[in-house]
């Protein structure tokens, strides 16, 4: 072998070693796991094909959770990539306190989920909690917002929101500041309105930074379920049962870890086509310098 | 946990120590508490005091979070070859221990006939499967009703006793409401839901489950009545609409904004200090019959121990269900305790004489039922808790919603048949 294949290879090997221990074999070893049975006691796993997979059709669970999940993906992304552009957009111009407000927006980003979550809780707290004592001064009277079924899984997504639209206001910002100012100065002397700027030269170089935040809000929109665990535990009546909690109910408190197998089987296919999309198709139409 | 052990052992420094840790016998227990708080320091106090008498024996309590984290963590540790001694776990994961073959009877662990016979036979229930005895009761718990006795007397209502039939107890909580400043009776509808429900369809006469976990009974006349009361008390407006949230319920109580509330023994020390106000504590309301289901946690002994360790094992749980420490460990937590003669103790009839509610559980047990528990447990039971919430919260009609969770959890049990 010559000598900058073995350096080539040698200067892989962590990254390598680390990616096949802590990515690919989990991966392979799930798919396989979803192609066997659960062992329980001394009967060990054995192969039952696609068994786990025909079982999962008739779980009315499984689909509740994956339209749960459309449903919060479709609701987060769009609103909270709006909302950290618009608050990156508001901060970027020298306005008084904008130290305070950049901090601000950033705040629940620092946070960890489990603590917004228990902070969210007492917000939603029927009667005394802080939602409703606003809202039952201005006469608007008692909210069960994560014991409705039609509340719970809004009341989940707006904490999401909040969450997620600061650290993506941070990306946002960050490329806001790197756009040169003389794209600003030319479009001033070609009378270019504020929004005609926005729309024709800030959003197109922005591009790349959006397809960034995108990636990682679909992400998020699936990885995200530590508010769940914390604040309904999936319920009422699994209105608010995710893909990735289900995963975890399955194979943690059933302890059907042949069936939790398949189901993140499903939920890595599903990952793996949003990024094909995302890089493939959204990938081509971002514009770099 | 083993782990600096483990390195201690490995290290030459350690070495000298190395024989005498191997002439103790150690057990190492699960125990469903987060870290730090009140109940730690107990538990690890009756550790070191037990170690005191008993040379020979080291006693390490692990704390690993709530019941379904101290589940996960002893099967998880279990199918990794690191099994722990024993764990307090549900009274009602005794079915899926027993399939996952992880624990051994305590009547095959020693001579253990006259001890199991000196609890409340409604704690050893859950646990007397097959011929067998699994579980040593610990920290057992079951529902009462909590009233307030101030809003008792503003209303017109007999402050010296709770309701005592369904309907007396539906005609005080319709009494006790007032709109938008508080409700008359609460029933938490998350968490538990299934247990709380249970209590209601043994009081209509009905059962939930038979007595070999392998069939369900969701769909009967007294479960279809259960459920039907629980409704007809939302409709009158005297409960919330919608679920009652379990963890906040005893919240609800103290800030005034719940009458009467159904929930756990476990929180009457959690009441009697902060109550602002005199309250009583009731059996649960009867329809055919009072009834209520036992709750709460039970040790188990994992089949990993060795001959040693099961004996040592067993030396332990003797020492600490005596039955001054049952009164003790019953009074500072409000648990009830486990056996008659702890209820004799000294300690336990001062404790009573001082504060009678605490009494109530204990009386109750007479008309107690095991908690439903069956083969794949969390999985059969969750139809149930989806059903009720679902005709709660007005998404399904009630019947219909029972007659699914029937279905669903008739085909989860087929394989156990």
């Amino acid at each position: 072998m010559r000598r900058e294949t073995v350096h080539a290879w040698l200067l892989l090997t962590p990254a390598l070693a680390l990616l096949v221990a802590f990515t690919h074999w989990p991966a392979v070893a799930t798919l396989w796991d979803s192609l066997s049975s659960t062992p329980r006691g001394a009967r060990p796993a054995h192969w039952v094909g696609l068994a786990n997979f025909a079982a999962l059709m008739d779980d009315p669970v499984f689909f509740q959770a994956l339209w749960n999940n459309f449903i919060y993906a479709i609701a987060t992304i769009p609103v909270s990539v709006v909302l950290a552009l618009a608050m990156a957009l508001a901060v970027n111009r020298a306005i008084p306190g904008r130290a305070a407000l950049r901090m601000a927006f950033f705040l629940p980003t620092m946070l960890p989920m489990i603590a917004i979550a228990n902070i969210w809780l007492f917000f939603y707290t029927p009667d005394y909690g802080l939602l409703d004592q606003v809202l039952g001064a201005l006469g608007f009277g008692r909210h069960n917002w994560l014991g409705d079924p039609a509340l719970a899984l809004p009341s989940l997504i707006a904490v999401a929101v909040w969450k997620e639209a600061g650290f993506f206001m941070i990306f946002y910002l960050a490329a806001l500041q790197s756009l040169p100012p003389v794209l600003r100065e030319a479009g001033a002397l070609e009378g270019a309105s504020d929004w005609y700027y926005l729309r024709r030269v800030t959003l197109p170089l922005l591009m790349p930074t959006t397809l960034f935040v995108l990636v990682n809000a679909v992400v998020n929109a699936f990885r995200l379920v530590d508010h769940v665990v914390v604040m309904t535990h999936g319920g009422p009546d699994n209105a608010t049962n995710l893909l990735l909690y289900y995963i975890y109910e399955t194979g943690f408190r059933f302890m059907d870890t042949a069936t939790a197998a398949a189901l993140t089987v499903v939920l890595l296919v599903i990952l793996g086509a949003l990024a094909g999309f995302q890089f493939g198709v959204l990938g081509r139409r971002v514009y770099y310098r | 946990m083993t782990l600096p052990r483990r390195l201690l052992l490995a290290s030459g420094l350690a070495a000298p120590f190395v024989a005498r840790a191997q002439s103790a016998t150690t057990i190492d227990f699960l125990f469903p508490v987060a870290v730090g708080g009140p109940i730690t320091k107990m538990i690890d106090g009756y550790a070191r005091a037990f170690e005191a008498e008993h040379a020979g024996i080291k006693v390490n309590p692990v704390y690993a979070g709530s019941y379904t984290d101290t589940l996960t963590k002893a099967q998880t540790a279990a199918k990794a070859g690191q099994a722990p001694t024993m764990a307090v776990l549900l009274s009602t994961d005794a079915y899926t221990l027993i399939d996952d073959e992880l624990i051994v009877p305590f009547d095959q662990a020693g001579d253990t006939k006259a001890w199991l016979a000196s609890f409340y036979p409604a704690f050893l229930r859950n646990t007397q499967i097959d011929g067998h005895e699994w579980g040593v009761p610990f920290q057992r718990s079951t529902i009462v009703l909590y009233y307030n006795k101030d809003l008792f007397k503003e209303v017109g209502l007999d402050p010296t006793q709770g309701p005592a039939t369904w309907a007396a107890h539906a005609e005080a909580a319709v009494k006790l409401s007032k709109k938008d400043a508080r409700w008359g009776t609460a029933i938490p509808a998350t968490g538990f839901t299934y247990w709380l429900f249970q209590a209601l369809v043994a009081e209509a006469g009905g059962s939930l489950a038979n007595a070999n976990g392998t069939e369900v009974t969701y769909d009967t006349p007294a479960s279809r009545k259960a459920l039907a009361y629980w409704l007809s008390l939302q409709k009158s407006g005297a409960t919330p609409p919608g679920l009652v949230e379990w963890g906040t319920t005893p919240r609800d109580f103290l800030e005034g904004r719940a009458a009467m509330i159904w929930t756990t023994t476990g929180n009457l020390s959690n009441i009697k200090t902060n109550a602002k106000f005199p309250f009583g504590v009731a059996m649960l309301p009867a329809d055919e019959t009072r009834g209520s289901p036992t709750g709460g946690g039970n040790f188990y002994l994992f089949k990993a121990a060795s001959a040693a360790q099961r004996t040592a094992s067993l030396t332990f749980l003797q020492w600490i269900t005596s039955p001054e420490r049952a009164a003790q460990w019953g009074v500072d937590t409000g648990y009830v305790a486990t056996r008659p003669d702890a209820w004799e103790t000294p300690a336990m009839k001062a404790y009573v004489a001082g504060f009678p509610a605490a009494a109530v559980a204990r009386d109750q047990l007479e008309y107690a039922v095991p908690e439903l528990s069956t083969h794949d447990n969390q999985r059969v039971t969750e139809p149930l808790n989806n059903a009720l919430q679902a005709a709660l919260t007005g998404r399904k009609e009630p019947n219909a919603a029972l007659a699914e969770a029937q279905a669903t959890s008739s085909r989860l049990l087929r394989g156990f048949k």
